[in-house]
């Protein structure tokens, strides 16, 4: 986004070009930061609400902030709605006591949280959101838009784990620890499988003989007037949707913190901040998976399959791709929620079992499959 | 002796798990936007059902006469002792100066009474009755003991039919 605004300074920089190509770019981080992290505030609220009408209750309704409970319709919707709940639990995270057990490691301690959330937000920065076109060449809407991007995603999205790690092994007491191994375990099981799942992908996209078809842009690209990929290859979607419960540590895959048998999982003895940290992160995964897995085979910013904004509205067809994008993304949450109350928890050996003699066999056959079909055609 | 279960042998589909996923989700989306059984009660009341035992309460008849002659039956047979009742004569000028004696001073320890409705039970002028309320609360214990004219005046009237105190006078009045 920011490289095309440094094409007109061809003469030498001055020293304004110089800063503005610092300042740009750490606009562009902050603003995709505040949108993933609004999305994880919110899907906070969303799971809450959701959870609670799926069960018969009305959920958060009464948290009021005083002065604008009174504004009309607004007031009443946000009280309603809950949202104001958000105010009041990231308050409750930033105000409470912050307890430092004495019996942790305290270094890997302090860092597991950011550990845990950092990932997110690097991994986050890839993410096309939208399209836009200068001189009828289209450019990604993202904060660094490499031709390797979906690699760049899955490698530091799956890093996310390593907080949970770090925390289940510091905290120095068995259940965070189990809950810790756990984590890892399901990482590395699920990442293979989510790694091959994307390759038919990939080769479809190269063989529509676009440069770069590791990156996400190109891919989500590759889907406007065509059918999506969740349609053309839907086992690899199955299976990539599949990994991604697995990787986010969502429910029926939430073994890492499964509060039945090890309480709450690596982030048991954490609490106030850097639990919430925790706990952003974890939303925040799945909001980065989520786009992932949009751009992969949801289309990306495109409205329908075989669809898209058409490009002579110029700047209104961006605005309205990075909208449909974040629809889909909340489409997503809801998903998520959904699905968190629909299946029962796996047990730890049925999650090994799928992962291993069922998703990794099958994403293999995929793509070997899809390379013969290739090949014969 | 152990019981064997005989496990079906599952179809294609039913071991790929998908379609019992959708329809599980589709029975999640039905509750979703299924009414919502939550009763949101500061701005909702409950429907209580009939003979709820609440708070109890003295009750004056049709006429306004304070119906309680201060007997003292409730009182015994309280089994919690959260009643405790003054019994005095009705002032000469009162208009309900009749035979009867009244409660000068009739109390109900909201803290101890236990709702069993024995009160109720045992008072033969139907002068107490379990009423309604439910939501006891106070800020201290001496705001949950309850006085007589409290007690009165939450338990308003019930109108009743035999008007036995009023019969007695009218007949003596005519010399029966």
């Amino acid at each position: 986004m920011f490289s095309n605004s440094l094409i007109f300074a061809e003469v030498a920089p001055s020293f304004w070009d110089n800063v503005w190509s610092i300042v740009l770019p750490v606009l562009c981080s902050l603003i995709c930061i505040v949108v993933v992290m609004t999305f994880a505030g919110l899907s906070v609220v969303a799971e809450r609400k959701i959870s609670s009408y799926i069960q018969g209750r009305w959920g958060p309704n009464r948290t009021a902030i005083p002065y604008i409970e009174v504004i009309p319709f607004v007031g009443n919707f946000l009280k309603k709605n809950g949202l104001m709940q958000l105010a009041a639990d990231g308050l409750k995270f930033l105000l409470k006591e912050d307890p430092l057990p004495k019996h942790v490691n305290k270094f890997w301690y302090m860092i597991a949280p950011v550990m845990s959330l950092a990932p997110v937000l690097i991994a986050a920065s890839v993410i096309p959101f939208g399209i836009y076109w200068l001189d009828g060449k289209s450019n990604a809407i993202a904060v660094a838009n490499l031709d390797v991007s979906l690699l760049f995603a899955l490698a530091i999205g799956s890093l996310g784990v390593l907080g949970g790690i770090m925390a289940g092994w510091s905290s120095n007491s068995k259940l965070p620890y189990i809950g810790g191994m756990r984590a890892a375990a399901q990482v590395i099981s699920y990442e293979l499988a989510m790694g091959l799942s994307v390759l038919p992908v990939i080769l479809m996209v190269a063989s529509k003989g676009v440069q770069s078809p590791m990156s996400l842009f190109e891919i989500s690209n590759a889907q406007s007037n065509s059918l999506w990929f969740c349609i053309s290859q839907p086992l690899s979607a199955l299976i990539f949707i599949v990994a991604l419960f697995a990787e986010t540590n969502r429910l029926p895959f939430d073994m890492a913190e499964s509060e039945t048998d090890i309480v709450s999982g690596y982030h048991t003895e954490y609490g106030s901040f850097k639990f919430g940290l925790f706990f952003v992160g974890e939303y925040g995964h799945i909001v980065v998976g989520s786009s992932i897995f949009i751009a992969l085979f949801l289309g990306g910013w495109n409205p329908l399959p075989c669809e898209s904004w058409p490009q002579s509205w110029g700047i209104w067809a961006s605005i309205l791709s990075v909208i449909t994008f974040l629809v889909k993304i909340a489409m997503m949450i809801f998903f998520f929620i959904w699905i968190r109350w629909t299946l029962p928890r796996f047990r730890n050996d049925q999650v090994m079992n799928l992962g291993w003699k069922c998703l990794l066999p099958l994403a293999l056959a995929n793509f070997v499959g899809y390379l013969i079909y290739t090949s014969i055609r | 002796m152990a019981i064997i279960v005989e496990r079906k042998r599952l179809s294609f589909w039913e071991r790929t798990y998908l379609p019992q996923i959708f329809s599980g989700l589709y029975i999640t989306i039905k509750n979703f936007f299924s009414p919502k059984v939550t009763l949101e009660y500061p701005d909702q009341r409950p429907v209580l059902p009939v003979g709820y035992r609440g708070a109890p309460v003295l009750v004056s008849d049709s006429n306004g006469r304070n119906k309680c002659v201060s007997c003292q039956l409730c009182e015994f047979v309280c089994p919690s002792k959260a009643i405790k009742v003054t019994p005095s004569a009705i002032p000469e000028d009162s208009e309900y100066a009749f035979i009867e004696k009244g409660p000068s001073e009739f109390q109900i320890d909201m803290s101890r009474c236990i709702f069993c409705g024995y009160c109720q039970e045992a008072c033969p002028e139907q002068a107490i009755v379990m009423s309604t309320e439910f939501s006891i609360n106070a800020y201290s214990r001496a705001g949950l003991l309850r006085k007589k004219n409290d007690l009165y005046k939450s338990g308003g009237v019930v109108p009743d039919r035999i008007m036995k105190w009023q019969k007695v006078k009218e007949n003596s009045q005519k010399g029966k």
